[in-house]
């Protein structure tokens, strides 16, 4: 469902991604693990739409559709969700009420009826049962006055109520203790199904133990070196990454 | 006169559908730029002491009155303008400026709104503000001021029987002298400032109200300014009076048409709060800004202030300025009664080559007086906007208390926006918070919005009025959709 092929992607004029090649079918868990400054994070920016990414070749497309072409709100209605790294406060808008415009978008893009308040509350409350997030935090600022943790649970809450068919997680690990992570992590746990793919971005073996992926990537240098399955993850947290890239500078 | 069909929504929305750019902002079409065909009796231009003779003739005032315009007509002579403001523009002459246009009625003038010219109705309609609407379904009772003089006020019959006096004032010059005079420039004196003094010299109409002892007006009033005639200057002044216990809540809503030449509005408004009095005072200005060249545009020269007289008084004033060219203006509070309070929240967007210096003056007298001042302005394109406001404890305020909270938000790389407080404290006991952001629309907020499905300009919006929204939920519940929506139209393409 999701292709990306020879994928380069350049930052203020320097490149980051120097080639990916991707292919994520439904359902998939798959995991991108890298040191710093690899090029993870752009990925899944460039692949929600972030301004600021100049995409100088390779195409990524999305049940078959152009996802470059898209603006940002578009790859949302066709089902793509990002969540932040640095979630972003918006003082002033309510929860609830930017979920409601982007879930209601989201449906009259797709020829579906609007929900109403009522029916949208009644959603709401049981997604945030989900990542215990406390019902005080529907009516609050989008993330306005939220902990580290309380962000990263309100992200994993949007991608509840929003019902993404294709989820990047940008190190939602980081930051988080080990009960928040755990809780986070039984949220993603509830949203996986047959339909939604999932991509998590992270450093850690740590978030693997909880959210256990399909697949495993290793990205250095704006290029996926090596690809394999959860005892991949193992191996980098015991051998750390430089194993595989000697491996790859071998192999040219 | 020209007839200009209005400019609809449709064709705003078609024009910035595609590729939104920031400096497309400024492209941002007035709604509400029409002109009204109806025959104006109008001045010629220029001012002079026959001028102000002419207009106290045609409103059949009394002597006393016109001494005292000419009296403010004479200090006028002696005063300069005030060139202090963050603002600039080329220097105004006025005597190239029409002072008096009235819409030409019968005899007497309209009974009822069956009686006013159609043409009149219809423009109000086309703003959105159908008397006949308002007054069945909203319950607002509405004093029309088409140019200068008041055509229509509705509902005076439930008022009357409460005893509120809701009349144009020229009408009230006529039927409550003693009052008026008794209360006429003694928040505003006639020299106070140089737009204030021409005011008085030359004053059209605006409206009246006196709530007597105890009584708790039965509805929002609301008062429709329109600027129509081509280079007439609107010099409306409002006066408010909430005797001992009265309770009033007051919005006036503004707009003009579209014109090239740049008008001049200099309004006076005075409000006097007794022992126990509230008078709450929401403004919605959407006058003409120019366009995207700063051509034409209203210069918005204001003098708006509360005299809290009575013990326990309260005045809050809240502005929604999107509209005018130029805007001058600082709605204040001189709280002499002890534990008298005033407030002042405001929202003031500038774009295009739209300039606002706004704020306001508390001006502490009484003892344990407090004030509160949330001050959000919102620049973009163009547009450059300045915070002024003045905290004045006097000797006597023991306890006084101020908080002040003044926020920017910039839109795009080529707006302003500046604070200049001043603050005066003449009392140890008095406590004094101020707090002020500056901040701009995240490219980073906006994409948060976006990759949840939020359009970009719908992001804007929903940023912008959550930022406002502190001064949106004091303005009066069905004006704060009107706000809203407002807000919405003016940032239209405005995406940065």
């Amino acid at each position: 469902m999701l292709k990306i092929e020879n994928l380069h992607a350049s930052v203020a004029g320097k490149e980051i991604l120097k080639g990916i090649n991707l292919t994520i079918g439904a359902g998939e868990v798959h995991a991108i693990m890298g040191p710093n400054g690899s090029g993870k994070s752009t990925l899944a920016n460039v692949i929600a739409g972030r301004d600021g990414y100049e995409v100088t070749a390779g195409s990524v497309t999305y049940h078959g559709k152009d996802l470059l072409a898209m603006k940002p709100e578009e790859r949302a209605w066709e089902g793509v969700f990002l969540a932040f790294q640095y979630p972003v406060e918006i003082p002033g808008v309510n929860n609830t009420y930017m979920l409601k415009a982007g879930v209601n978008a989201k449906r009259k893009h797709q020829g579906e009826q609007e929900l109403d308040a009522m029916e949208f509350m009644q959603m709401i409350r049981e997604k945030a049962k989900l990542v215990e997030l406390d019902q005080s935090f529907l009516s609050r600022g989008v993330n306005e006055g939220f902990s580290g943790g309380e962000k990263k649970r309100n992200e994993i809450f949007q991608m509840a109520v929003l019902e993404p068919s294709l989820a990047l997680l940008d190190e939602t690990d980081s930051g988080l203790d080990i009960d928040a992570l755990r809780v986070v992590a039984q949220g993603v746990n509830a949203l996986r199904n047959a339909e939604r793919s999932i991509v998590m971005v992270t450093h850690y073996q740590r978030l693997l133990d909880y959210i256990e992926p399909d697949f495993v990537h290793v990205l250095a240098d704006g290029k996926i070196l090596k690809s394999g399955d959860k005892h991949l993850a193992m191996e980098l947290e015991e051998r750390g990454y430089d194993w595989v890239k000697d491996e790859a500078a071998a192999a040219v | 006169m020209s007839d200009v069909k209005p400019t609809t929504k449709q064709e705003i929305v078609s024009g910035i559908e595609s590729d939104i750019k920031p400096e497309e902002f400024a492209n941002q079409e007035y709604e509400a730029g029409f002109v009204t065909d109806i025959d104006a009796d109008t001045l010629p231009p220029g001012l002079n002491e026959d001028v102000i003779r002419h207009i106290s003739a045609k409103k059949d005032e009394p002597e006393w009155l016109l001494n005292w315009r000419l009296e403010a007509f004479r200090h006028w002579l002696t005063m300069t303008e005030p060139h202090w403001a963050h603002v600039q523009y080329p220097p105004i002459d006025f005597q190239s400026i029409s002072y008096y246009s009235a819409p030409k009625s019968k005899e007497d003038g309209p009974k009822s709104l069956d009686e006013v010219d159609p043409k009149l109705v219809e423009t109000y309609e086309k703003l959105g503000i159908p008397l006949r609407e308002q007054e069945m379904l909203a319950g607002v009772a509405v004093d029309a001021v088409f140019d200068s003089v008041s055509v229509a006020t509705t509902f005076k019959g439930k008022l009357k029987e409460a005893g509120v006096i809701f009349c144009p004032i020229s009408e009230a010059v006529r039927e409550y002298p003693e009052l008026v005079r008794q209360y006429l420039g003694t928040v505003v004196p006639t020299g106070d400032n140089f737009y204030a003094a021409l005011n008085s010299a030359v004053f059209t109409d605006g409206s009246f109200v006196y709530i007597p002892k105890g009584v708790r007006c039965p509805m929002e009033l609301s008062t429709y300014f329109r600027i129509n005639a081509m280079n007439t200057g609107q010099f409306e002044r409002t006066m408010i009076i909430a005797d001992e216990g009265a309770y009033v809540s007051y919005l006036e809503g503004c707009t003009a048409p579209q014109r090239d030449e740049n008008q001049l509005h200099a309004a006076v408004v005075e409000l006097v709060a007794m022992d126990d009095a509230q008078i709450k005072y929401s403004t919605v200005q959407n006058w003409y800004p120019g366009d995207e060249n700063g051509v034409g545009g209203i210069y918005n020269f204001v003098t708006k202030r509360a005299d809290c007289r009575g013990d326990r008084s309260k005045v809050s004033w809240t502005q929604v300025e999107t509209g005018s060219a130029i805007t001058w203006k600082y709605p204040s509070c001189v709280l002499r009664g002890d534990d008298s309070v005033g407030e002042f929240y405001s929202v003031a967007l500038t774009k295009m080559r739209q300039e606002a210096d706004t704020g306001t003056k508390m001006i502490h007298i009484g003892k344990r007086t407090k004030s509160t001042i949330v001050s959000k302005g919102i620049a973009a394109g163009h547009g450059n906007q300045s915070y002024r406001g003045l905290v004045n404890i006097g000797k006597g305020a023991d306890g006084a208390r101020n908080y002040t909270q003044c926020d920017s938000l910039l839109i795009g790389d080529s707006c302003g926006a500046h604070t200049f407080p001043y603050v005066v404290v003449k009392n140890q006991t008095a406590t004094m918070e101020h707090e002020a952001t500056t901040s701009k629309i995240g490219e980073d907020q906006l994409f948060y919005c976006q990759s949840r499905g939020i359009s970009e300009e719908d992001a804007v919006n929903m940023i912008v009025n959550g930022f406002c929204k502190d001064v949106f939920n004091e303005l009066p519940m069905e004006f704060a959709v009107e706000a809203n929506r407002l807000m919405e139209v003016s940032l239209e393409g405005a995406v940065g």
